[in-house]
Order: C-alpha cells, then sequence, then structure tokens
C-alpha cells in the first residue's frame, strides 16, 4: 500500500510538472516581447495562404487565455475557446508549429534529430556511469592514497571546467586522429553499411568522451562518498571476518549498497546532462537537438527552439518519475515521508 | 569569526583558492592599468593584424577584429566576477527567505514551496535559461536574473532543514516566552545560526553562476556589449579553430577554470570548517557534491568512518 501511494504521488507531481512546463512554454513565447508566432504570422517568406492557415491554426484572432465575458455569461464554449486550448490542441496532435528558418514542421524536424541527441546522451551516460563506480569504488577503497588523492583533483578539476571548453581542448588534440564534427564522412551519406556505421561510431567518441567525463566526476564523488560510508557498517566487518576476500566484499556488499543513492543522483543529474549535450553538440557539430538549439538561437528560430526546450523538458521529467518507480522496485525501504 | 578565517587559511584549499581568486580580483579591478590596451576601443586594423599570433606587444596575440586578446582577458575578468556575485547574492537571499520561511513555518506554506524547488530542480537549466534569454533578448541583467531564479533551490533546502532543527531548541522556546514574535525570532535566532551555511553555499554559487553565464555567452547569448570570457569564446570557436589561432581560443577557458576552480576550493573548504554533518545534506544535490570529498590535511572531519574503513583495507 505504502509502495502505491508513493508512485501515485510521484506520477501526479510529473503530470503537475508537465502541464506547469506546457503553459510556461506557451507563456514565455508569447507574452515576452516579440512575439514569436505574430513573427511567424507576419514572415514575409510566407504566402498569404500559409499565413491564413497559422493565423487559425493558432487562434490569433481569440483571445490568449479566456474569454471573461463569454464566460459570465455562461458561455463555456466560446469562453474556452483561446490561443491557450487551441495551443494545447496542437501540442496533443503533435503540431509544434512551422520553423521560421527552413519553413518544415518543427515535430518533423525534431523527430529526426531526438534519436541522435538519445544515442549521445545514451552512450555518454554509460561510460559516465562506468568510470564514476569503477573510479568512485577504487578510490573509497584506498581512502587516503595516491589513487585517492589523484582521483579527487581530476574530479576537482573536471568540476570546474566547462562542458564547452573540455570539448574544444579534446577536439585540438584530437585534430587528425579523430573527425572534428557531424555525424558521418559526406562521401557515406545515407548508406546503411557496416562502414556506414563504424564511421558514425567513430564521430560519436570524441561528443561521448566529453560528456561522460563531466557526468563522470560528479558520479565518481558521490559513490567514493557513499561507498566510504558502506564500508564503515558493521556487516563490512562480518563479511570479511567470514573470510570472504576483499573483491567479493566490494563486488557483492558495498557495490550494491553504494549503487542505490547513484540512481537518484543519476536521474537529478540528467537535466544537467541535457544542458551538457547542447554544449557538446555544439562543439562536435553533432547534428541532434543541441545543435539544433544553437542553429535556432542564431537564427531566432522561435517555433523550432520552443519545441526543442519542450521535448527536453519533457524527456528530463519522464526519466525522472522512471527513475523514482525504479528506486522504489529496488528499494523496499523507500516510504512515504 | 577570526578563528574561522585562521582556520579557512590553514588548510591548503583554503588558502590556494583565495590566492587564486585574488589574482582575479586584482585584474578586475585594476584592469585599466594592467591590460595595455582598451578592447571597447575603436582599432584601425590591417588585413595581417587579423587573429595574428603573439608577439612583444601583443602577449597573447590579437582576435578575429585585431584586437588584444590579453587586455580581453583582463577586462573579461570584471564581468565574470560581477554575473558571479550580484546572481549568487540574489540567490542567496531568494533561497535563504525560502528556506527560512519553509521551515520555521511549515505545513502547507513548506509543502508548496518545497514543490516549487523540486519542480525547478527537475527542469533542465540551461535549456530554460536560453529559451529565455532567446526570447527575451540579450543583455547582462537579464542573463543575471536569469541565473539567479534558477540557483536558489539548494541554498532553500540548506536553510529550511537547518531551520527545521533549530527552531526545535530551547532557546527558542525561551525567546518566545519572553514575548519575541516569529519575524525576530527569525531573523535574531534562527538567521545567525544558519549565516556561516549560507556563505560557504554563496561562495559555490558564484562558480556555478560563472560557469552558467560562460555557456550562454558561449551559445551566442551573452550580452553582445560586453568583452567576456564566454563571448571571446563564442567568436574564437566560430572563426579561431579553423586558423589555428590558439591564443585567441584557449586563455578564456583556462580564466573560467582558473576562476570556478579558486571558487570551488574555497567554497568547499568553508562548508567543511562550518558544517561538520556535511554529507548528510549533500547526496541531493548533485552540483555541490565536491565539497564532500576535498582532502582535508589537518584532521579527518568524520573520523569514525576513518577509524573502520581499513579493515576493508588491510589485504
Amino acid at each position: 500500500m505504502i509502495r502505491f501511494d508513493y508512485l501515485v504521488r510521484k506520477v501526479i507531481f510529473a503530470v503537475i510538472t508537465l502541464a506547469v512546463v506546457i503553459v510556461f512554454n506557451f507563456f514565455l513565447f508569447r507574452i515576452l516581447p516579440g512575439d514569436p508566432v505574430k513573427l511567424l504570422f507576419r514572415n514575409p517568406r510566407l504566402t498569404r495562404q500559409a499565413q491564413e492557415q497559422i493565423r487559425v491554426q493558432f487562434g490569433l484572432d481569440k483571445p490568449i487565455w479566456l474569454d471573461s465575458e463569454a464566460l459570465q455569461s455562461g458561455d463555456l464554449e466560446t469562453a474556452f475557446d483561446s490561443q491557450f486550448t487551441a495551443y494545447v490542441r496542437n501540442l496533443f496532435q503533435g503540431n509544434l508549429g512551422i520553423s521560421f528558418a527552413t519553413r518544415q514542421d518543427v515535430g518533423e524536424v525534431l523527430g529526426e534529430r531526438v534519436w541522435r541527441t538519445a544515442v549521445l546522451v545514451f552512450t555518454g551516460e554509460t561510460l559516465a556511469i562506468v568510470i564514476g563506480v569503477v573510479v568512485g569504488l577504487a578510490a573509497a577503497w584506498r581512502r587516503g592514497t595516491r589513487l585517492d588523492t589523484a582521483a579527487l583533483v581530476l574530479g576537482l578539476l573536471t568540476w570546474a571546467l566547462p562542458t564547452f571548453f573540455l570539448g574544444i581542448i579534446l577536439l585540438i588534440l584530437a585534430r587528425g586522429v579523430l573527425p572534428s564534427g557531424g555525424m558521418v564522412t559526406p562521401g557515406y551519406a545515407e548508406q546503411n553499411t557496416v562502414a556506414y556505421w563504424l564511421d558514425v561510431a567513430r564521430h560519436l567518441i570524441l561528443p561521448t568522451i566529453t560528456l561522460a567525463v563531466v557526468s563522470a566526476s560528479g558520479y565518481m564523488l558521490i559513490m567514493r562518498s557513499s561507498v566510504v560510508e558502506v564500508l564503515a557498517e558493521d556487516y563490512i566487518l562480518t563479511a570479511k571476518a567470514k573470510g570472504l576476500s576483499t573483491a567479493q566484499i566490494l563486488r557483492d556488499h558495498a557495490l550494491k549498497n553504494a549503487m542505490l543513492p547513484m540512481i537518484t543522483i543519476i536521474a537529478l543529474t540528467l537535466g544537467y546532462t541535457v544542458g551538457g549535450a547542447i554544449q557538446v553538440e555544439t562543439v562536435f557539430s553533432w547534428p541532434g537537438i543541441g545543435r539544433l538549439i544553437y542553429d535556432s538561437v542564431a537564427k531566432q528560430d522561435y517555433p523550432v527552439l520552443q519545441g526543442a526546450f519542450l521535448l527536453l523538458a519533457i524527456s528530463v521529467i519522464l526519466a525522472n518519475l522512471a527513475a523514482d518507480i525504479l528506486y522504489s522496485v529496488l528499494d523496499p525501504r523507500v516510504k512515504v515521508n | 569569526m577570526l578563528k574561522y578565517i585562521r582556520q579557512f587559511l590553514r588548510r591548503p584549499s583554503g588558502l590556494i583558492g583565495t590566492i587564486m581568486l585574488a589574482v582575479v580580483v586584482i585584474a578586475a579591478m585594476f584592469a585599466p592599468w594592467i591590460a595595455p590596451y582598451n578592447p571597447y576601443e575603436r582599432v584601425q586594423v590591417q588585413a595581417s593584424d587579423i587573429l595574428a599570433p603573439p608577439d612583444s606587444a601583443h602577449l597573447l596575440g590579437r582576435d578575429d577584429a585585431g584586437k588584444d586578446v590579453f587586455s580581453q582577458l583582463i577586462y573579461g575578468a570584471r564581468v565574470s566576477l560581477l554575473v558571479g556575485f550580484t546572481a549568487s547574492f540574489v540567490s542567496m537571499f531568494i533561497g535563504t527567505t525560502v528556506g527560512l520561511v519553509s521551515g520555521f513555518y511549515g505545513g502547507k506554506v513548506d509543502n508548496f514551496l518545497m514543490r516549487v524547488v523540486d519542480f525547478l530542480l527537475v527542469i533542465p537549466d540551461l535549456p530554460l535559461a536560453l529559451v529565455i534569454i532567446a526570447v527575451w533578448g540579450r543583455g547582462l541583467w537579464k542573463i543575471i536574473f536569469v541565473i539567479s531564479i534558477l540557483g536558489w533551490t539548494y541554498t532553500a533546502r540548506l536553510v529550511r532543514s537547518q531551520t527545521l532543527s533549530i527552531k526545535e531548541r530551547q532557546f527558542v522556546l525561551r525567546a518566545r516566552a519572553i514575548g519575541a514574535n516569529n519575524l525576530r525570532i527569525i531573523v535574531r535566532h534562527v538567521l545567525p545560526q544558519v549565516t556561516p551555511l549560507i556563505i560557504a553555499q554563496a561562495v559555490l554559487d558564484i562558480s556555478a553562476s560563472i560557469l552558467a553565464e560562460s555557456s550562454l555567452s558561449f551559445l551566442g547569448l551573452g550580452d553582445p556589449t560586453l568583452v567576456t570570457w564566454g563571448n571571446m569564446l563564442n567568436f574564437a570557436f566560430e572563426r579561431a579553430i579553423s586558423r589555428q589561432a590558439w591564443w585567441f581560443l584557449l586563455p578564456p577557458g583556462f580564466a573560467i577554470l582558473w576562476v570556478s576552480m579558486a571558487l570551488i576550493l574555497m567554497g568547499s573548504t568553508l562548508e567543511e570548517i562550518v558544517n561538520p554533518r556535511i554529507k548528510s545534506h549533500h547526496l541531493f544535490d548533485p552540483r555541490r557534491m565536491v565539497s564532500l570529498v576535498l582532502p582535508v590535511p589537518p584532521e579527518p572531519p568524520a573520523p569514525a568512518p576513518a577509524k573502520t574503513t581499513p579493515t576493508a583495507q588491510e589485504d
């Protein structure tokens, strides 16, 4: 019962968060100066017919939020027939507007690119978790030794280093050895062969390392302190008294117990990882959502920017919900606080 | 107070951090005297000046507009420190107020404020800051505003948890018995107890704010009228890499690393001194985890684990 309660509460929080993000996204792009939908509608490159279509689609002739007069007279249908409801309706139909720059459908542009960012974040996070757990475990086990100090100093250094600058340094160091940007070497375009995927993998190396190093320092620091605490527990002494080897103690007793807080941390840092991915994709011209955001900022392509932000925010909220559920499954002690 | 300062400077991390920060502060204060040129002045440029390599007149060469890179580096310290200190001051103020109110009054207010904190923790910061600045327009004060309103959540949690325990103590009850009202208890009795922690936190926040500003500027959303390290990197990344003009690309990056390293060293040393129970608080904010782990040469902060850990170490 307790666990069910906990899950319901988490789901409700995620739904509210999503709703707030959607409302915020709507108002940010409408209330601040330079209303993008009006800009879109006045875009001289669009035909009159297209302009009219946008006007109707976004309901620009309607009130922004509510028609208060209609609400008072009890005509609910007219009252809620506003720009906001039109926006939400469009959103749920996957209609995110049209890019200023390319006139492509924003949903299509995002759909085409989202998996590239997903691949980058996935490989980067996986590598970061492996490095963080292994180095953190080793540093905690060898606490106070040179290995520990080296891990700490490196952790601190990558902590203070801006992600994009780490990317630039790696870009310079790997010049001539690894491709400096993009996703494929131009000649390979549109070929679904082994050679093609190997080429993509080669392009993925530097962005993955950059993202991994930045996230790994955090995981390493958390893992280390968490293992240091676990190693002080009585059951570690018991395990040792039973005659288990150090490797067994570390693997079966220390690692398992120290991993739990890691799940929360990984989920919480996902927002930062996404921010890091934007910087990494910008540096390495990786054609995902992050690079799209960078290009859209330069071109003032608001519909794309709005859609990209929404996509990132929703992904992070859902990932956090998933982590909460996973946590309650893995740790039966989770209770409502 | 003096005791804290002495303790702080006796630790290598505190001393090194302070010296590193002092270098930047001096550069920022005396920029017009240190920098050989004024980067805000128009210069006559010849084709050969563009991205010219370092020579005796231009220690770090010139940028894509023919301006002296070293002078820009010195002036850039001003913007970074201004953004860092102002934004962290504002977030410290918001975070402290929210934390005190939330912890002291509890109930519905607390519940509401903590949900707001949870909400801000889940939303990805950089994308949010990006869209706000992109729509609102680029400007120094807008950047400071955005960084401030996104950066107060951790301080709020920290102050709240401290307030919760402080308000249960005897002296609060006694103050109330002699007629002190809530505001007086908060300001005169609770706030002084949490101030050292807040200051340590604020120093770490300065570093986070400086990094946030540099990321925004690098992505092309910095204040276009100012010479900042992030703006320099943005220009350099667009134009200097293909020309291999490392003198333009690397110095601003290392400057950011330098100042954020200085502040992280100082902030975490401060935190260790004022907050012996640091571990229980830091598991929940990934950005502040550094303070958990800085080596403390004179005496280990938590002797208990230190004694038992070697059992696993021996073989």
